[in-house]
């Protein structure tokens, strides 16, 4: 029998035959390595040595949960979730005329500018954007112009989110990683926006809902899953980032900083595993709670 | 009679070169089950949105009960709409999308509770307020948006195609039930629909529409009957005709054998049956006669039989009709 023939016949093989290799992949690659990172976070390092001991413990656990990580956790857990909020308010009304008002080239230009950032390096991204916040920045240049100078010294003055210059502050951290991740935000949205089919909307006019009623009880609920999937790229990408800190930040760490360091120059692969975990366990939790809030039952 | 329900004076909605609706004017009275008969194209959609609200005329007059419509949007019409394709919001229960109306004007937990009860008993859907819309089947879903828009009591409700996508049996128990539940309400309905068989069998007057206009009103009986024009004749079942230039409908017509005479009164055409449709209840047969022509007969099969039914092909016979069923039509 021909080969074609056969596998029409036996469609579970043909379905076999083409998912066997993607599966493959994803379960020795992906699956397998997260695996040997979650091993790797019960094993330690020997003080003395410097050699990983590869026998059970909880001990490494045990030494994350200082102060100084807790703090790291907690500064990215912050900046993660600032940056998902911004990035939501940016991205929704863009997305949403992207949906239900543009068409045609207008549409396609929209999803091109989107788009477009992405194709270029996202280190000469971020580090234009040191550039366009340092002290002699365009940006500082602007508002001396603009006589926001002053507005700007007073942002820069606030503890914790100011600095000597945006280009080494929180604030010039946040605003790199809104920019960065903002595709991600608005792709999604405007996707979920796209299945929402317009006779919801007139439905809902049609039962005596004023527009704002109409966007609170059925455009966003039904954009909700679309959201969710965004935020999930623009919070789990900050807490795994080490870049955007170390070029805009300040001196304090981030988790993907702290990976990094734990990993490269320290050799404490056990506490770099360890440390992974937190946006393993924080990613499961907002999922978890995503669910339970019925982002995903318009799905 | 009073104040017509909807009331449209020469209105117009273009968009760019075409009109989807031309200068067409219409009274739907109160209290009425007013149909919307056209094939797709015609405009009857579009008027349908004119009188919701969802689209806004570019020339013309509407009246919603003698009060100007034009430029109101939907959610400050008495006017409640059940969609084509139901439009049930997916993110909530079966209770929640019939209450939906009542919720957004504030009314009472308790008293929406009550009238959300009583109007899923009244579409005989008593027990699946808790479901979401995608666990119940087609049918049911029509049900519900029929509820979900008549609990708010509008003085008028337009359907869009409701029964469009139901099948047969269903589509048939619905016509009368959707009749059923119109006149218990007393509310006006206004169906458009492109299915003639619907409209005559529900509608009180209907409305014919063409290329945006409207070629006909009037009772399903005067629109069958007396049709003003041929597409209303062909439209609104079929027609056939004559040499003569008149038309007649297919059951109108009966098959002599070659030789019978005709009853006094009668008219009747030689002609030979090209073809013999065996459709079950009745037979449907072409027959070819004099200046080239075919007609269409229809014949219940009291006799025939779909053995017998093919025989009946290339036999001579004679078409015979009642004078006053044959109509003079104007053709544009």
């Amino acid at each position: 029998m021909r080969p074609a023939r056969w596998l029409y016949a036996h469609p579970r093989a043909a379905l076999l035959l083409l998912l066997a290799p993607p599966l493959l992949a994803f379960a020795l690659l992906y699956l397998g390595s997260l695996a040997a990172l979650v091993v790797q976070s019960f094993f330690s390092l020997d003080g003395f040595t410097g050699l990983v001991v590869r026998r059970f413990t909880l001990a490494t656990y045990r030494d994350l949960f200082t102060a100084a990580n807790l703090d790291i956790a907690r500064r990215t857990l912050v900046m993660a979730s600032a940056v998902t909020v911004a990035d939501a308010l940016l991205a929704f009304p863009l997305a949403y005329f992207m949906a239900r008002h543009a068409s045609g080239r207008i549409k396609a230009l929209l999803v091109l500018a989107v788009l477009l950032p992405l194709w270029s390096s996202y280190l000469v991204r971020v580090y234009s954007w040191k550039l366009i916040l340092a002290k002699e920045g365009v940006l500082n240049w602007m508002l001396q112009r603009l006589g926001l100078g002053g507005a700007l010294e007073a942002l820069l003055a606030l503890p914790g989110v100011g600095g000597p210059s945006l280009s080494v502050s929180p604030l010039g951290a946040f605003l790199a990683f809104t920019y960065v991740w903002l595709p991600f935000m608005v792709l999604p949205i405007q996707a979920a926006l796209e299945r929402v089919p317009r006779s919801l909307l007139e439905a809902s006019a049609d039962l005596g809902a004023r527009p704002a009623a109409t966007f609170l009880r059925v455009t966003l609920p039904l954009a909700l899953p679309g959201v969710v999937a965004g935020s999930i790229f623009t919070f789990s990408l900050t807490l795994g980032d080490f870049v955007v800190p170390g070029a805009l930040g300040n001196s304090s760490l981030f988790i993907g900083q702290a990976v990094l360091a734990h990993q490269g120059t320290a050799g404490n692969i056990p506490m770099a595993a360890a440390f992974t975990a937190i946006p393993m366990a924080v990613m499961g939790a907002y999922l978890f709670l995503a669910r339970r809030l019925g982002a995903f039952d318009a799905l | 009679m009073g104040v017509p329900a909807v009331r449209l004076r020469e209105v117009s909605r273009a968009f760019g070169e075409v009109r989807a609706l031309d200068a067409v004017s219409l009274d739907v009275e109160d209290g009425e089950f007013f149909a919307m008969l056209g094939p797709s194209g015609s405009g009857k959609t579009t008027c349908l949105r004119l009188i919701a609200g969802f689209d806004q005329p570019t020339s013309g007059r509407l009246e919603l009960h003698g009060q100007p419509a034009a430029g109101l949007p939907p959610y400050e019409r008495d006017v409640n709409t059940v969609f084509q394709d139901y439009a049930l919001f997916p993110h909530m229960s079966v209770e929640e999308n019939v209450g939906y109306g009542l919720m957004v004007k504030k009314v009472a937990r308790a008293e929406r509770a009550r009238r959300v009860a009583e109007m899923l008993a009244l579409v005989g859907l008593p027990a699946v307020g808790s479901r979401r819309p995608a666990q119940l089947s087609g049918g049911q879903r029509q049900r519900v948006a029929l509820a979900r828009a008549l609990v708010n009591h509008p003085r008028v409700l337009l359907l869009d195609e409701p029964l469009g996508a139901l099948d047969l049996k269903l589509r048939q128990r619905m016509q009368v039930e959707l009749k059923a539940i119109q006149q218990k309400v007393g509310i006006t309905f206004v169906h458009v629909t492109h299915d003639q068989e619907e409209a005559l069998a529900m509608a009180d007057r209907l409305a014919v529409f063409r290329d945006g206009r409207i070629e006909q009103v009037g009772t399903p009986a005067e629109v069958y009957e007396r049709p003003a024009t041929a597409f209303v004749a062909d439209f609104v079942g079929t027609s056939n005709a004559l040499p003569d230039g008149t038309s007649i409908r297919p059951e109108k017509l009966r098959l002599l054998g070659a030789d019978d005479a005709p009853p006094d009164g009668w008219r009747t055409l030689p002609g030979r049956v090209e073809d013999a449709v065996y459709l079950g209840s009745h037979t449907r047969y072409a027959v070819a006669v004099e200046g080239g022509t075919s007609l269409t007969v229809v014949e219940l099969n009291h006799e025939a039989t779909a053995a017998s039914v093919p025989a009946a092909r290339g036999r001579a016979v004679r078409v015979a009709w009642r004078p006053q069923h044959a109509r003079a039509l104007a053709r544009p």
